[in-house]
């Protein structure tokens, strides 16, 4: 071409083609990269039975409440139940306490629980694997692990002492605080998929039971249901009865020695529960007599403070001397520094027609008697990480080994130990995935949290609690739960608010489209930082570039 | 996300509201043009901006906005400075909308001549931009910029307010605020850096011109920035906004926090996000989370000097800069939460 027609081609003065800033690869200028990471939110991080909290509120607060529930139900099978009667570890370490209020995510809970039993939502169970898993002890623990292992596939016999399985959920925690029909709805479904339940059948020799029935392997989970004893010197006939006896006549409705003014002895839950009832049965005040202050007792604060709100006496720093008549004599205490009592030699005097001992229980492990492998300390079963006791193949959990002693942590061991007992019985160990790093407040990007208090749930009146068996705390509908999901801030996981791909300055982020997330363009990236300042939830770390 | 029964529907809140550029919760009418899959890119990768510029990133909120808005029937002239310079090192160039350069003080006045050109030619839909930075409006400009103004000619300006000249070297411009260190106003004397009660307002300016459309914006709110941008593109006649674009650079801020900056500027009072037409302010955005003036400064080292105990007038001062917007456009009277 001559260079009279390269002149003619182009507009006047122009000598040069137009080229694109694409061919500038400014991603060399960078010193440090963002990455796209997936952290811990703390409530997952605090769930004694793992579950996946910021994972299920995702789902619901699209209004996919199924998804949801099924995202529970890989962790828990008790949804219903435990958005009642959880402690709630995971509210009190929510990061939105730092913006204004806890995400309710005990009530979204329980509304998804109760979702799936109106709907009847079933769970599949896995390929038979021909494995036989005995398990011991229907409470919560036992339950979960029967669940677990049917998922996986294998066959499960369960052995309950009692009429009816459940444990403490039935035979320890008052109507009030969980209705009866969710709790044998959610059983009946782990008994649909197979779980063989076997009730009045307590096992009395471990060994030979396992060897008569051919199982492969064993999860106990017989709880602690007798009751611990202090002597108390009783001149008279005052009645005296067990916390636990008491709570489980409560729920065979054969409560007719309870008249009169009750007195209660011990500050955990067990003494609330029998407090709270015995005012709905008496109509009497009832006085619980705890030997450490307030701040130092075993009930959780919610359980003292509806006890309270019942109007129920409670009181501090006092023990039980001896009881002559219906007078029952109390020394006061005082408590040093680290809360420990110590008795003051001044007396006082109440009136009382009955005694409830509520000072805690132990667990009942004669049926280990034969299996001297396994190793008991301070009335507990000693177990490794992985739930196994001393005994190849025997595994335990919830309240007979050193934990928490909480229907959460019985529900999380049963899936920890189901998940080691399948692994063992291929022949493996069973490897927890690693945690991801946990996300503090100062991770996330509070701006753009639109305020949102929270949605309180309705609690029956006072006065309706003081005759009746009614539950007190409400459920949220539809509507507020779906409010109460979107509080969520998703802590440390992508949940697609378009910001990062918004605000780079270098247009390096590329888009996937619904549910793929984003990629960084490498190629452009100048490394600024600013997508990882603007994340909401702080789902992008920035590393080192190694030069 | 599944169509939802009518009962979710009511719940009118979602979770970042339209705090965030987009949001799955979101309506998609509601989400920004940022949020899309398919926005123009008009400032595309590839152009040699500083890391975390705020000009490049309201370049491309605001062109991309009115290219959605007209259609891509855009053009657009740019003055001399930072944002003709880092997109257009001759003869490669990060824009993909025509787009022409001349000089630095005349962008209002080519703008003006290409409307007039596509009036003439009854191509009355190719919309026109002028656009530049704070020196090339507030003061090499705007004796053109007014001309446009005057005559009402259908071209909205757009000017990026980064304070200073940014591409020289950080000299001082007439949108400099008081005390802050650039080039030609160091911290030394007794009146360390910018002299107070110098420079100009060019929105109230414009506003005075009594053009139909103008307003303030600013990097850190994108749905903000593009309601003001689509709602200049429905306009015919001479239009003004001017967004607020930290330069990490020149503020000597952190990168990453260009857009912290912004937010700050505006939550503490510094810089008011305002409306205004016909001659009147007709709009501000209330200040949502208030933050004190302090905070704001102190992610920038231009106003270091002032937090030395020497110079704690010049902080009263700036503090009372931001106290007398509030009270002026009334920026803190309580509205409803915009979520």
């Amino acid at each position: 071409m001559s260079d009279e027609a390269l002149v003619q081609e182009k507009p006047f003065a122009v000598t040069l083609d137009v080229g694109t800033s694409l061919l500038n690869k400014t991603g060399t200028w960078r010193t440090s990269r963002p990455v796209y990471v997936d952290r811990l939110p703390p409530c997952n991080n605090a769930c004694p039975a793992g579950e996946n909290i910021q994972a299920w509120l995702f789902a619901a607060e699209e209004g996919d409440y199924e998804s949801a529930w099924r995202k529970i139900m890989e962790e828990n099978p008790f949804p219903s139940v435990m958005g009642r009667v959880c402690y709630q570890p995971c509210e009190q370490s929510c990061n939105r306490v730092q913006l204004d209020e806890s995400v309710g995510i005990n009530s979204v809970e329980r509304f998804l629980g109760d979702q799936a039993i109106k709907y009847d939502w079933k769970i599949d169970v896995g390929e038979p694997t021909g494995k036989r898993v005995m398990v011991v002890g229907g409470g919560p623990g036992g339950l979960a692990a029967a669940y677990h292992l049917r998922r996986m596939g294998h066959a499960v016999t369960l052995f309950e002492s009692a009429s009816k399985a459940g444990g403490m959920l039935r035979w320890g925690i008052p109507k009030y605080r969980l209705p009866r029909e969710k709790l044998n709805a959610e059983i009946a479904r782990i008994e649909a998929m197979g779980v063989e339940i076997r009730l009045n059948s307590p096992v009395a020799d471990l060994k030979a039971s396992m060897v008569e029935g051919g199982y492969d392997a064993a999860f106990l989970a017989v709880g602690a249901s007798t009751p611990k004893r202090l002597e108390i010197p009783i001149e008279g006939d005052m009645p005296v009865v067990e916390g636990i006896k008491l709570l489980r006549d409560v729920e065979l409705e054969q409560t007719g020695y309870l008249k009169g003014r009750v007195v209660v002895y011990g500050g955990g839950n067990t003494a609330m529960d029998v407090a709270r009832s015995a005012k709905r049965l008496t109509g009497f005040t009832p006085q619980v007599i705890v030997r450490r202050a307030r701040e130092y007792m075993a009930a959780h604060d919610f359980e003292i403070q509806e006890a309270l709100d019942e109007v129920v006496d409670i009181h501090n720093l006092r023990t039980i001397r001896e009881i002559k008549g219906k007078t029952v004599v109390l020394e006061k205490q005082v408590a040093d520094d680290t809360g420990r009592p110590f008795p003051t030699g001044q007396f006082e005097e109440i009136e009382a027609d009955i005694l409830v001992m509520a000072l805690g229980q132990d667990t009942e492990l004669s049926l280990l008697s034969n299996l001297p492998s396994i190793e008991i300390n301070w009335g507990v079963v000693a177990v490794d990480a992985g739930m196994m006791t001393g005994e190849a193949g025997i595994f335990a959990g919830g309240d007979m080994v050193p934990s928490e002693r909480t229907v959460t942590t019985a529900i999380g061991h049963g899936k920890k130990a189901a998940r080691n007992i399948d692994a063992w019985l291929r022949g493996e160990r069973y490897a927890p995935a690693p945690k991801h790093q946990l996300v503090s407040y100062q991770m996330l990007n509070p701006w753009y949290y639109s305020d949102a208090p929270r949605t309180v749930r309705p609690t029956l009146e006072v006065i309706r609690r003081q005759s009746g068996f009614a539950e007190v705390i409400g459920d949220l509908n539809e509507e507020n739960a779906l409010f109460e999901a979107r509080r969520c801030m998703s802590c440390g996981n992508c949940f697609e608010c378009d910001n990062c791909y918004g605000i780079c300055p270098d247009n390096a982020i590329r888009k996937l489209g619904p549910g793929n997330r984003f990629e960084f363009k490498y190629d452009y990236c100048k490394g600024c930082g600013m997508c990882a300042t603007e994340c909401p939830c702080g789902a992008i770390e920035v590393v080192p570039e190694e030069i | 996300m599944p169509n939802l029964p009518e009962s979710q529907q009511r719940v009118k809140f979602y979770q970042t509201g339209t705090f965030t550029v987009g949001n799955r919760l979101l309506d998609s009418e509601q989400r920004t043009v940022q949020a899309t899959l398919d926005r123009s890119n008009s400032l595309d990768s590839g152009h040699r901006a500083c890391q975390g510029c705020g000009e490049a990133l309201g370049a491309r909120f605001a062109i991309d906005a009115a290219m959605r808005a007209t259609n891509n029937q855009l053009i657009a002239a740019n003055a001399t400075g930072c944002l003709e310079v880092f997109t257009t090192p001759y003869p490669e160039t990060a824009w993909s909308i025509p787009w022409i350069h001349s000089l630095f003080g005349n962008a209002s006045a080519v703008a003006s001549g290409i409307a007039a050109a596509m009036k003439v030619k009854g191509r009355e839909e190719v919309r026109v931009i002028a656009q530049g930075g704070d020196g090339g409006t507030t003061d090499i400009g705007i004796g053109c910029l007014s001309g446009t103004f005057d005559r009402n000619d259908d071209v909205l300006y757009i000017c990026y307010n980064n304070q200073a000249y940014m591409n020289t070297g950080v000299q001082r411009s007439s949108a400099t605020p008081a005390a802050a260190r650039t080039a030609t106003t160091m911290p030394v004397g007794a009146e360390p850096g910018n002299a107070f009660q110098s420079g100009k307002s060019v929105p109230l300016i414009a506003i005075a011109h009594q053009i139909p459309y103008v307003a303030t914006a600013s990097v850190h709110d994108l749905h903000d920035l593009e309601v003001k941008v689509m709602k200049a593109m429905q306009i015919r006649g001479a239009r003004y906004i001017e967004i607020f674009v930290p330069c990490p650079l020149g503020w000597g801020s952190i990168p990453g926090d260009t857009i912290k900056v912004a937010r700050m500027a505006v939550e503490s009072g510094m810089y008011p996000l305002l409306e205004g037409g016909n001659g009147e302010i007709i709009g501000v955005s209330k200040i949502r989370r208030r933050v004190p003036v302090d905070a704001y400064l102190k992610l920038q080292k231009r106003f270091a000097h002032v937090f030395k105990p020497e110079n704690a007038s010049q902080l009263e001062r700036l503090r009372a800069i931001a106290e007398n917007n509030i009270r002026r456009f009334d920026l803190l009277s309580k509205e409803d939460d915009q979520s």
